[in-house]
């Protein structure tokens, strides 16, 4: 049972006012740009991933291997904005949000259609900027993708470039927070309550939230650095009068949440997964909606922890460490909702479901260490060591980056009307597992043992993990090229993806696929809960 | 484990493994119980899914416990940090100066040494300077770390347990040779101690010449050495009336290295840059050093000739 027609074309066939590429460039179809955001961050994430793999191979051995100390310092630093800024940021809203959000709760798009274009645009403007400060002026920025003060205002390199292309960026992220937040407001379907929404739909309002609300302090934050530079006028150089703990705080006060502006999205998506490949309701609806909520709330004020050995007062250490364990608590509660969501369902490990658990299993152990760092006395250890470079890999690309392709297994057939080959994609979910734990996981050892991050060099006694890890990146970058591979050959000649190849039961298998150009031909009226799946759940409203 | 090398460590330890062994039991058990799910309710055994929708009794257990959990880390972590943050009123105070690219640690009567030698089981205090970007002492063996921040009284404590030479590291980036800011602490026996301390003070007797004290205040010893070794930027040695080939505005040519080139080279080092080193490493020292400082400079480059020009720079 389709709710579209199935006369009416494809958005992928639509033809409109703008033919061919113009088509593209200029539609405001919130799936269109989502595809172009898509498209976008497949070709950015590509090249940090490569950049990336330049530092492990520099790496792999004590001493210079490939490059001098300035060009890995630029590396480490453009490998950072891009996929901060560009990728991990809007990635999972802007992808995903854009392009299931309006068909989620019924809606034809998103509520301000050119705004959402001109997001794109400013996006793909900022991102360009960021990778043209690698080839403008005095070289690469050097400063590391958190410009700290004083380095970042002394440092002779295309610093500026590089905060103006992360100011455009932000405000990128602001457009799209505000119009996801209206459209969630104003567009839900005749009779869907708001405790009748799908959570995905709720993760991406708690993420719109914060986008609104902590972006303009790192715009702002930013913009002070330039004047500092450009003008001179001493906000954090103690040199010009200026305090450098300032900048930190203000730093951090945006992009502390902003982690949650990468998590939250992530979470809503394996929230959609497990119920279907399980066949059975989510698990605790109410829990995981206030836990995305809670988590947007109480992330605001835990930014003092990447704060602990810089000098804070004694009771603010105190007071961070207490919130940041506080934090820990809707995260625990929402891994218990997930895997109770697959107990006495009717498991179909298919790759979606796969990439669902690897994502569990990873967050846990970023999850973990999250609390070694948050704890005042190991903190001391492990802060701005290669322990911290673990741990935040582990959560943004063991998290996001997990749920990310998650979400792409599970949403292809419905986005482009293809199916993949799935033992191509289990192949991959391989590679890419244990690629990135052998990457990744040294760097906890390495970090307990005192490696430092940011180091073009190191110690003879760190050479087994250095050397293990770029073995970890070889394997890693081979499944992810193979993933890529799969879902090109699929888009070319694939077989015909049905409506409802799942057997999902939330609004957007209920539509062709690929969806036609205005999602339904009527809209759907909600009578009860999301995540009916069978005679036997008597749960009515 | 919990006989550290410091007084500190004990505390630092042990936070570490209540929370590791709480992080493995959990990680393991909810991995097993994902393992067991997927098989055991596979659908190819063909049951029908049970459609519920959640337990508030669940909800509760899973809520209270990991915030009983949590809390007794925080109070564990705290409990180990706290003596960081009470330095004893004997501590000995030893200035640690942070600068790119070298640790240097002042003691009384100002005498100055790179390596940190410290008495063993006496405390000790350091307090953080930093002269030009942030910097973080880490010293691993001693789970101790603090920033370097210009402007802020930074310092940490601690008393050294065992006698033997440890790791001095910069965990906070600061630029181009970050990964080489490594110094050690050396800790010795009392006697042994007061032993390099006379040897400090007599060595530090020996009038150094004022264009050494300037070249060694203003940071420039970091990338240009006094002995021939190819660092960051040429090294000084033997430096003074060579011939130097440099690229300047795209052209090779050759200049003597003079008075004129000295003072060129300070002010606008991005100018004239010599073969084989990169452009853009090394800013203009205009608003730091004037002229008649790079007089000064001069005269001491005279008299470094090759081979020859370690005298006095105790490196």
């Amino acid at each position: 049972m389709t709710m579209g027609n199935d006369t009416q074309p494809s958005y992928l066939e639509y033809q409109g006012k703008h033919k061919g590429l113009a088509g593209w460039l200029l539609s405001t179809d919130h799936k269109r740009i989502g595809l172009l955001y898509l498209y976008a961050i497949i070709v950015f994430f590509f090249v940090a991933a490569f950049l990336g793999l330049l530092m492990r191979i520099e790496l792999i051995a004590p001493g210079k291997t490939i490059m001098e100390p300035q060009t890995y310092n630029g590396l480490f630093t453009i490998h950072g904005i891009i996929m901060i800024f560009v990728i991990v940021i809007p990635g999972m809203a802007a992808v995903f949000g854009n392009f299931f959000l309006p068909i989620m709760i019924g809606a034809r798009d998103v509520a301000f259609p050119k705004l959402n274009l001109f997001s794109w645009y400013l996006y793909i403007t900022g991102a360009l900027l960021g990778v043209l400060s690698q080839f403008i002026g005095n070289g690469p920025p050097d400063t590391g993708w958190t410009f700290y003060v004083p380095y970042s205002v002394e440092s002779d390199t295309s610093v500026i470039w590089a905060l103006t292309a992360a100011f455009i960026l932000g405000f990128s992220s602001i457009l799209t927070g505000l119009n996801f937040i209206v459209t969630i407001h104003r567009l839900r379907a005749p009779g869907m309550k708001w405790m009748r929404m799908p959570l995905f739909p709720w993760a991406i309002y708690a993420t719109a939230w914060t986008q609104v609300l902590a972006t303009p302090i790192i715009g702002i934050t930013l913009l002070m650095v330039i004047a500092e530079r450009v003008l001179n006028i001493g906000f954090f150089d103690p040199a010009l009068g200026g305090d450098p703990l300032l900048y930190q705080h203000l730093f951090w006060i945006y992009s502390h949440p902003a982690v949650y502006i990468m998590i939250l999205p992530a979470m809503g998506v394996v929230t959609e997964i497990f119920p279907t490949f399980s066949q059975k309701p989510v698990f605790g609806y109410t829990a995981i909606m206030i836990s995305s909520l809670a988590i947007a709330l109480v992330g605001y004020f835990v930014w003092g922890h990447h704060m602990f050995t810089a000098g804070m007062s004694y009771y603010a250490r105190w007071f961070f460490s207490f919130l940041t364990f506080i934090v820990a608590i809707p995260s625990a509660i929402k891994v218990f909702n997930w895997i109770s969501t697959m107990y006495g369902g009717s498991i179909d490990l298919k790759p979606p479901l796969l990439y669902a658990i690897a994502f569990i299993f990873l967050f846990m152990i970023g999850g973990f260490t999250g609390l070694v760092l948050g704890s005042l006395a190991t903190n001391v250890q492990t802060h701005d060591t290669a322990f911290v470079v673990a741990h935040f890999h582990y959560i943004i690309f063991g998290g996001m980056g997990f749920a990310f392709f998650a979400g792409i297994h599970y949403w292809y057939p419905k986005m482009f009307g293809k199916m993949y080959n799935n033992r191509v994609a289990n192949i991959a979910w391989g590679f890419n597992f244990i690629g990135f734990n052998l990457l990744y996981f040294p760097h906890f050892i390495l970090g307990i043992q005192g490696m430092p991050r940011r180091s073009y060099d190191y110690l003879p006694q760190f050479h087994t993990g250095h050397f293990i890890s770029t073995i970890g990146a070889f394997i890693l970058i081979a499944g992810m090229l193979l993933m890529l591979f799969n879902f090109i050959r699929a888009g070319r000649r694939g077989i015909k993806a049905p409506a409802n190849p799942w057997h999902g039961v939330t609004l957007e298998w209920k539509i062709p696929s690929p969806p036609p150009h205005e999602n339904f031909e009527e809209i759907p009226e909600i009578t009860s809960k999301p995540y009916f799946f069978g005679s036997s759940d008597k749960t009515k409203q | 484990m919990f006989t550290g090398a410091s007084n500190l460590a004990e505390g630092v330890d042990k936070a570490f493994l209540f929370i590791f062994i709480i992080a493995f039991i959990f990680i393991i058990g909810i991995t097993v119980f994902m393992i067991w799910t997927v098989i055991h309710f596979s659908r190819k055994k063909g049951k029908e899914a049970k459609q519920f929708r959640g337990s508030m009794k669940l909800e509760v257990l899973w809520t209270g416990i990991p915030l009983i959990l949590v809390m007794l880390m925080f109070w564990i972590g705290w409990k180990g940090f706290a003596p960081m943050r009470k330095v004893p009123a004997d501590a000995m105070v030893v200035k640690a100066i942070g600068r790119m690219w070298e640790w240097e640690f002042v003691y009384s009567d100002s005498l100055r040494s790179k390596e940190l030698v410290l008495p063993i089981n006496k405390p000790v205090k350091l307090d953080l300077v930093a002269e030009d970007v942030n910097h973080s002492l880490f010293i691993p063996a001693f789970r101790v770390k603090e920033d370097v921040v210009p402007g802020y009284d930074n310092w940490l404590w601690f008393t050294p347990n065992y006698i033997g030479n440890y790791e001095i590291l910069c965990t906070e980036y600061c630029g181009l040779l970050h990964s080489a800011m490594v110094s050690q602490t050396r800790i010795v026996e009392q006697d042994e101690y007061d032993k390099w301390f006379e040897e400090l003070k007599a060595a530090s007797f020996v009038p150094e010449p004022d264009g050494l004290k300037l070249l060694r205040s203003t940071g420039c010893l970091a990338c240009h050495s006094l002995d021939g070794s190819k660092l960051v930027g040429p090294s000084f040695a033997g430096f003074y009336g060579s011939q130097r080939t440099v690229t300047a505005g795209g052209a090779q040519k050759t200049v003597t290295a003079d008075d004129a080139y000295i003072k060129r080279s300070i002010y606008e080092p991005n100018e004239e840059v010599v073969e084989g080193y990169a452009r853009n490493l090394m800013q203009s020292y205009r608003t730091l050093l004037t002229e008649e400082q790079i007089g000064i400079i001069t005269e001491y480059l005279k008299t470094l000739v090759k081979n020859e020009g370690t005298q006095g720079a105790g490196l």
